[in-house]
């Protein structure tokens, strides 16, 4: 195998699990605020690449506005599940209602993209001034996004009364209410956080994936696997596990096609979700029984 | 027999007890769809309806998994896609017939079917909802890259049938018959005991296992079963369209199946019935709401889930929305028992010898004995975390001991599985009634005889005269139980409308129903008003003197003491005293430890 060949699968195959992990992070954010999983996770991505493209490409925006501006899309995406989607279903979280509130939010999001946007996948544009060689944009913008990301979430979880805020809500809501935390504002925000992380991972992987309506389900399903295997709520295993699997996905599509990368992806994933339903790094939790 | 005659139900009671299953909805549809290639509808409309009678086909299966279930399969297009390729390349390139071709793609879609039960009965929701998802992509990449037998991206020819069903017409009837017998096994299915064990593992799985339904059999055959009819209406589809690629075959697809059990109602036949026809026929009504028909599903997906959870099934039925009466009175009727229960003489006794449990550092359990013996009442009290309820977990096959042993008579009885409890005579009731309640309270009452009936899951699937029987019988059974316990009245009622305290004598009459010798009670006067817990004490005593041993966990201790032969009491999972209500009463230890002065 030429260099070349292995630059490519190593760099192509970074940068697309820089994504997925992000679409990861999405998932837990809203995860620890609300024990939600929700179906828009890869819906935001998809709506930070079309709305990138929108504005920087079709209304000649430029680019830090553009970037602003898929963020807010992506916030007010996040608050809108939080207010449609999840807070009418929290109180019986047992019953899952989650799972078809969420992908009905996720389905009118995509058709909305459909319609508007188009079916077919559009160019994105390229957003910085540095993108030559080994220095490709669409290797390095979603590496980036995903440091900035995770070094945020850090930082405002270890510094800020926010952060600290949001740790007290996921180990323990109800505990955190009686404390008097405002547990509904912090929910909202943790939400609107999500719609941003998400619209940034679509953001940076523009170049990547291209704008088009259909990644969101794609994303949902990829951005998944990390969450799935790393343990809900742990960013650590999101993180782990998206790069895994984005190196994984590109060396089986090098090794045996495209096609059969995803069965294997698939068959991989079903098959370590069976034999650890709780994830590989996650605490499996015993529940009462009777 | 001179006695039993003088006890059978008096004429009407049977009928007024009845589901109320009506059969008009079903008619008037078929007729409706009968009569539509005779009205001179162009062949659009033919096409339309024949898609429509194919969705029927494949929702009328998934709505065993999602609506009865409760299993969130959103990849069955995936199973769409193997029946109609199967067919197709069968027909086509191995120049099978084409009802040959057919069948062999409906069993394909039931094996695959089947596997997707593996994940079902292992992962949680979301992950479950994920995972047939991923199916469903992966089955439409496989079709796209195997060129060479699917044609890849260029399709292949879907299977011609022979006259008379070439013709749209004769096709379309052909797709409704079929559509027909399927709904009709659905409709047989939820009123048999495998229907009704589905909606007891999608509600309160404890309780299911607890009356003996084993969810992986169960899940396996549903499973399959509803592939099956995936598979088949694959085939019939690939015949519809006449030529197939993988662009027919998208999640929308699935999303649409989906949503239409949902936006019928879980737990209903006639509801995603119904839901078939709107939201196949939605689209057709103005040019634009072809675009946005995905976005509308969503909505009214949405709608449905916050606002109407019942969906068209609720809206439809308009007896639950009339009141029932109100200063109801739960009057047991003992007298009634020799007919539910059946004894034999010289019964033996369950017995627990020094069983220890722990969870983590704490002993539940710390090498307990305790005997139930037949036709004894025997009450188990003790303060909050003594380890009452885990005795009793332990003798129902829920959470495993680290040592000691259990047995009834000479038998000894492998600790956990739950579901092989009620075949040993072994019965139960919840801290917190574990009812299914959407469904009626006679039907909730019947899953206490899941075990009892012979009909296999095939045989209730066509109505099958076994099926009739074990129906019959049971059914009279189950009203019986509910009139030992008072409340024969409400059998047609769903179970979510009665009060707390009814749902706890329907708990006791869903666990006489499978003449139990042994009956183990979880605090079953918690709730109650006095004059209940009176006559709850009467029953239990008459269940006792019919012969059933009786294991009661209470903290109503007056009680206890009124209806107990042998009073156990627990402290840190230990025994502290046993004996009878006399002595317990008076015991040093247990009066300081535990009733006070």
């Amino acid at each position: 195998m030429s260099q070349v060949i292995f630059f490519s699968i190593v760099a192509t195959g970074l940068a697309s699990g820089c994504i997925y992990a992000l679409i990861g992070v999405t998932y837990n954010v809203m995860y620890s605020a609300s024990r939600v999983m929700s179906f828009t996770a890869g819906q935001y991505g998809m709506v930070g690449g079309v709305v990138g493209a929108l504005l920087i490409q079709n209304l000649s925006l430029p680019v830090w506005a553009g970037l602003l501006l898929t963020l807010v899309a992506g916030i007010l995406l996040g608050i809108v599940t939080e207010i449609v989607g999840v807070r009418p279903v929290l109180k019986n979280l047992e019953q899952h209602l989650y799972v078809l509130s969420t992908l009905a939010l996720a389905l009118m999001i995509k058709q909305v993209a459909a319609v508007e946007w188009s079916t077919e996948p559009k160019p994105f544009p390229r957003v910085s001034g540095i993108d030559t060689g080994i220095w490709e944009e669409k290797y390095w913008l979603p590496v980036v996004a995903l440091v900035v990301v995770i070094a945020g979430l850090e930082l405002l979880n270890r510094y800020t009364l926010m952060g600290r805020a949001f740790l007290a809500i996921s180990e323990d809501t109800f505990a955190a209410r009686a404390l008097g935390l405002p547990e509904r504002n912090l929910r909202v925000t943790s939400f609107a956080l999500a719609g941003a992380i998400g619209s940034l991972a679509g953001f940076a992987g523009g170049q990547m994936l291209l704008a088009y309506f259909d990644n969101g389900t794609m994303l949902t399903f990829y951005g998944f696997i990390p969450v799935a295997l790393g343990g809900l709520g742990n960013n650590r295993g999101a993180l782990v596990g998206g790069l895994a699997l984005g190196i994984f996905q590109q060396a089986a599509t090098f090794l045996v096609g495209g096609v059969f990368a995803s069965v294997a992806v698939f068959l991989a994933f079903t098959f370590l979700l069976l034999a650890r339903p709780e994830g590989l790094f996650g605490n499996s939790r015993k529940t009462r029984l009777v | 027999m001179s006695g039993m005659a003088k006890l059978s139900a008096p004429p009407g009671f049977l009928q007024r007890a009845q589901f109320t299953f009506s059969a008009w909805p079903y008619v008037l549809l078929l007729i409706a769809a009968i009569s539509l290639p005779f009205t001179g509808a162009n062949d659009y409309w033919i096409l339309l309806a024949t898609r429509m009678a194919i969705y029927t086909i494949l929702i009328m299966g998934l709505n065993l998994v999602v609506g009865f279930a409760g299993q969130l399969a959103l990849g069955y297009v995936g199973l769409l896609t193997i029946g109609a390729y199967t067919s197709s390349v069968l027909v086509e390139k191995l120049g099978v017939g084409v009802f040959p071709a057919l069948v062999i793609a409906a069993v394909a879609g039931g094996a695959f079917g089947a596997l997707l039960s593996i994940p079902a009965l292992r992962l949680r929701t979301f992950y479950f909802a994920m995972t047939t998802m991923g199916f469903a992509t992966i089955v439409s990449q496989i079709v796209l890259a195997w060129q060479s037998i699917t044609g890849g991206g260029n399709g292949i020819v879907g299977p011609v049938f022979p006259a008379p069903f070439d013709a749209a017409n004769g096709f379309y009837l052909f797709c409704l018959v079929l559509a027909a017998i399927c709904t009709w096994t659905t409709l047989n299915l939820s009123n048999s005991r495998h229907g009704r064990s589905l909606l007891a593992v999608r509600d309160v799985e404890v309780a299911a296992a607890a009356n003996g339904v084993n969810k992986n059999v169960l899940f396996l055959k549903t499973f399959f079963f509803s592939g099956f009819l995936s598979g088949l209406a694959g085939a019939l589809f690939a015949t519809l369209q006449s030529y197939i690629t993988p662009d027919a075959f998208t999640l929308d697809l699935s999303v649409l199946f989906f949503i239409a059990i949902l936006i019928g109602g879980r737990g209903s036949i006639i509801g995603p019935l119904l839901a078939t026809v709107l939201l196949t026929l939605l689209p057709e009504i103005s040019a634009p709401l072809v675009t946005w028909a995905p976005f509308l599903y969503a909505i009214l997906l949405l709608v449905i889930v916050l606002l109407i959870p019942g969906g068209i099934a609720a809206l439809l039925d308009v007896e639950r929305r009339k009141p029932l009466k109100t200063g109801r009175l739960i009057i047991p009727q003992p007298v009634y028992l020799p007919s539910v229960l059946d004894n034999p003489a010289g019964a033996e006794s369950i017995a627990m010898k020094q069983v220890e449990l722990r969870f983590g550092q704490i002993r539940a359990l710390d090498g307990l004995d305790i005997d139930i013996k037949p036709g004894q009442v025997h009450g188990l009290i003790g303060p909050n975390g003594s380890g009452k309820t885990t005795t009793l977990n332990v003798i129902c096959g829920f959470g495993t001991p680290q040592q000691g042993s259990l047995w009834i008579g000479d038998r000894q009885i492998p600790f956990g599985s739950p579901s092989t409890r009620v075949s040993l005579g072994i019965a139960r009731t919840f801290q917190t009634p574990k009812v299914v309640g959407e469904a009626t309270v006679l039907a909730n009452v019947m899953l206490g005889g899941t075990t009892l009936g012979t009909a296999t899951f095939m045989e209730s699937l066509f109505g099958m005269p076994r099926h009739r029987k074990d129906e019959k019988s049971l059914r009279e059974h189950a009203l019986m139980a509910l009139r030992v316990v008072g409340l024969e009245e409400l059998a047609a009622v769903q179970a979510e409308r009665l009060q707390h305290s009814e749902l706890r004598f329907m708990e006791i009459a869903r666990a006489l129903v499978s003449r139990p010798r042994f009956l183990l009670l979880d605090e079953p006067a918690a709730g109650l008003s006095p004059a209940e817990i009176e006559r709850l004490g009467d029953l239990v005593k008459e269940i006792g003197r019919h012969g059933t041993g009786v294991l009661i966990v209470e903290h109503h201790s007056d009680l206890v003491f009124r209806m107990s032969d042998q009073v156990t009491v627990l402290n840190l999972g230990r025994m502290l005293a046993a004996g009878s209500p006399a002595e317990i009463k008076v015991h040093p230890e247990v009066v300081s430890a535990y009733l006070g002065v």
